[in-house]
């Protein structure tokens, strides 16, 4: 699984897209031009991405609140995203879904899940049907801290040790379920020993290291594929912004924020690494930087002037029949 | 015509499906039974044995044995449903519905909506409802109108085993969730049921007795007590419509509207409990489009506002009974 220069490249740029995607967000959600409820990806992109790129369109995904990243590392449409996130008629999900529920089953993104340990049960779904129809594919869920103590998260781990299905447990461990520390709600405080508990083989990897992640997601999306059935691992993360846009963060403590964009940035930590061990240049992460800026103007203003959706759509699209 | 007893007509109609389409799969606890132990393969077949002998036709891959584990296993097959696999899924009891009902109302329901109506559920629930083995409070309910009420769902209940099957074949190739109920005391009530394939469609009441005196409407076990109640009427010279919604997600509101235009006089007959059931939504229906027809009050007879007690005696009295049922219609012929 040695990286070559064009992965390197395809890395930085998914996890320079999800920054840019969500600072922007960030922006125009604080301009009123994003209604409702927003959950910021920041800081986590070397998890998505890490994850993500050893899928292909086929195999599923299901995702969190917190969904922008997973949905943009498994390649969902950008302009259709932001496009949903503003309520549009043009986005991915003709603007019912939102920041919470965006999804492209087309894309293998099986849906952001507004329900905390939502994505568990749908993903072992997906892997079902990748056994039963025999088509090699893969399912990999993201699951939070937070999410990792649901009862649905538990049990899927346990369906899937027993149908022996290909799938992945990502848990993102950010160190906060809305307000309250993981530290305080997962009671053993290690996430990956409890999936191990379930019988499956569990690792602990540095969520801010890509190439950790990216390491670990590989070799337990090959134990899936060729039949050993399911795997978990537990990546620790750090969340730059707040449970949601907003937040206030009294949680936080002294210096926790500038620690973080100091010290626990994981684009900061890929692009030393790849610069000083020589595998791109910094000139190559610059025009990437660039050109992904210029990609978020263009669907942020596609967004802000897309029709909104017409009356009639609030009725449709409940059943395909009825 | 063969005669058959709605539990045939279902372990024929899946099976017949699975033969048909290889992406159907069966999934539940023990719907074939015996996973993991010294005994025989099969050794349940469902807890009624209405999916038994599936897993010997179709292998372990296509009936699926799952943990007491419904919230696992309803997610599990919603998302299976979205990828490609077509499960008919078995909540043993419909009580446990408390136990899986984010999977079923916030998963499944809302999923096409929410994605813009990019995605397809072709998932069936089947579970068992309603009283009368003495099942008690955590095994017996009818939740029909809590589910009726989530937008995204479509509901079934059979009344006989012609019903069953053809609600179950179009439930099947339907590509939106359903939840199909099947009353346990009906299971070995027996019809005529042709062997070759007919569908059903969703939204059309069955008229069981007709008769311009009175209009009785009820779905499940109901119809049953419902027709007897005609056929007592019937002896005085009174003729009533039966009619059997057979769904109530749909709802055939038409039916009900015209029968009541002749006849004036309504009598509604739920199982569930009278809040917010079946009974008050007819009841709405007709009262918003059909009043000017009424000559008397609509009459409801259902269970009262309480779970279903154990005790026979009591669980006698829950139940709407065929006595109960006469005299609300005694009541509003007299009006």
């Amino acid at each position: 699984m040695a990286l070559q220069e064009k992965d390197l490249l395809r890395a930085y740029r998914l996890m320079s897209t999800i920054r840019q995607f969500e600072s922007r967000v960030d922006t125009e959600f604080q301009q009123g031009n994003i209604p409702g409820f927003v959950h910021d990806y920041s800081g986590q992109e070397a998890v998505a991405t890490g994850a993500c790129m050893h899928l292909t369109k086929d195999d599923y995904v299901g995702s969190t609140h917190r969904g922008h990243g997973h949905c943009i590392a498994k390649g969902c449409d950008i302009k259709g995203m932001m496009a949903e996130i503003m309520g549009r008629s043009t986005g991915l999900c003709r603007g019912k879904g939102g920041s919470m529920h965006i999804a492209d089953i087309n894309q293998g993104m099986l849906g952001a899940n507004a329900i905390v340990g939502g994505a568990p049960p749908l993903a072992i779904g997906a892997a079902l049907s990748a056994k039963t129809l025999g088509t090699q594919n893969v399912s990999l869920s993201f699951t939070g801290d937070g999410g990792s103590n649901q009862g649905t998260v538990f049990e899927s781990m346990n369906l899937a040790v027993v149908l022996q299905l290909p799938t992945i447990f990502m848990f993102e461990n950010n160190g906060y379920g809305e307000h309250t520390a993981a530290k305080y709600a997962v009671g053993s405080g290690d996430i990956a020993g409890r999936a191990a508990g379930f019988g499956m083989p569990a690792k602990r990897v540095d969520g801010l290291d890509f190439f950790a992640v990216y390491d670990a997601v590989g070799e337990a999306v090959e134990r899936a594929r060729s039949g050993g059935g399911p795997s978990a691992i537990e990546a620790s993360a750090v969340r730059f912004g707040g449970h949601f846009i907003g937040d206030p963060q009294l949680y936080r403590g002294e210096g926790e924020h500038e620690r973080n964009r100091r010290d626990n940035d994981c684009i900061k930590i890929f692009s030393k690494k790849v610069i000083s061990e020589k595998m791109l240049k910094k000139s190559q992460l610059n025009s990437v930087d660039k050109e992904i800026s210029q990609l978020i103007d263009a669907a942020v203003e596609e967004g802000l002037s897309a029709p909104w959706p017409s009356a009639d759509e609030l009725l449709t699209d409940v059943y395909s029949n009825y | 015509m063969p005669i058959k007893s709605i539990r045939q007509a279902i372990n024929e109609t899946l099976k017949n499906e699975m033969r048909r389409d290889s992406t159907i799969v069966v999934i539940g606890e023990d719907v074939a039974g015996g996973a993991g132990s010294d005994g025989i393969d099969d050794a349940a077949g469902g807890v009624f044995g209405v999916t038994k002998g599936l897993v010997g036709e179709f292998g372990r891959e296509r009936v699926i044995d799952t943990p007491i584990t419904e919230a696992g296993f309803i997610g599990m097959a919603a998302g299976a449903a979205c990828t490609g696999l077509r499960p008919v899924v078995e909540l043993m009891f419909v009580d446990f519905i408390g136990v899986c009902f984010d999977q079923v109302f916030n998963q499944t329901a809302k999923f096409r909506y929410m994605f813009g109506g990019k995605s397809e559920t072709p998932l069936v629930i089947r579970s068992m409802v309603g009283a009368g083995i003495g099942a008690a409070a955590q095994h017996s309910h009818m939740l029909h109108p809590l589910l009726a009420s989530v937008p995204g769902l479509k509901v079934a209940l059979p009344s006989n085993a012609y019903d069953a099957k053809g609600l179950l074949l179009t439930a099947i190739r339907d590509n939106d969730p359903v939840i199909f109920l099947e009353h346990k005391l009906l299971y070995d009530m027996k019809c005529e049921v042709p062997d070759e394939d007919y569908l059903i469609p969703f939204g059309q009441a069955a008229f069981t007795r007709e008769g311009d005196d009175i209009t009785l409407v009820s779905m499940s076990n109901m119809v049953l007590n419902c027709n007897q109640v005609a056929d007592n009427l019937a002896k005085d010279g009174i003729n009533a419509d039966v009619i059997d919604l057979r769904t109530v997600s749909p709802i055939d509101e038409g039916a009900v509207l015209e029968s009541v235009e002749v006849s004036g006089r309504l009598v509604i007959v739920d199982e569930a409990s009278e809040r917010c059931s079946m009974a008050s939504e007819i009841s709405s229906i007709v009262a918003e489009k059909a009043f000017g027809s009424l000559r008397a009050p609509i009459a409801k007879v259902t269970a009262p506002h309480t779970p279903v007690p154990f005790t026979p005696t009591l669980e006698k009295l829950y139940v709407p009974s065929v006595e109960r049922i006469e005299q609300a219609a005694r009541m509003t012929l007299e009006a």
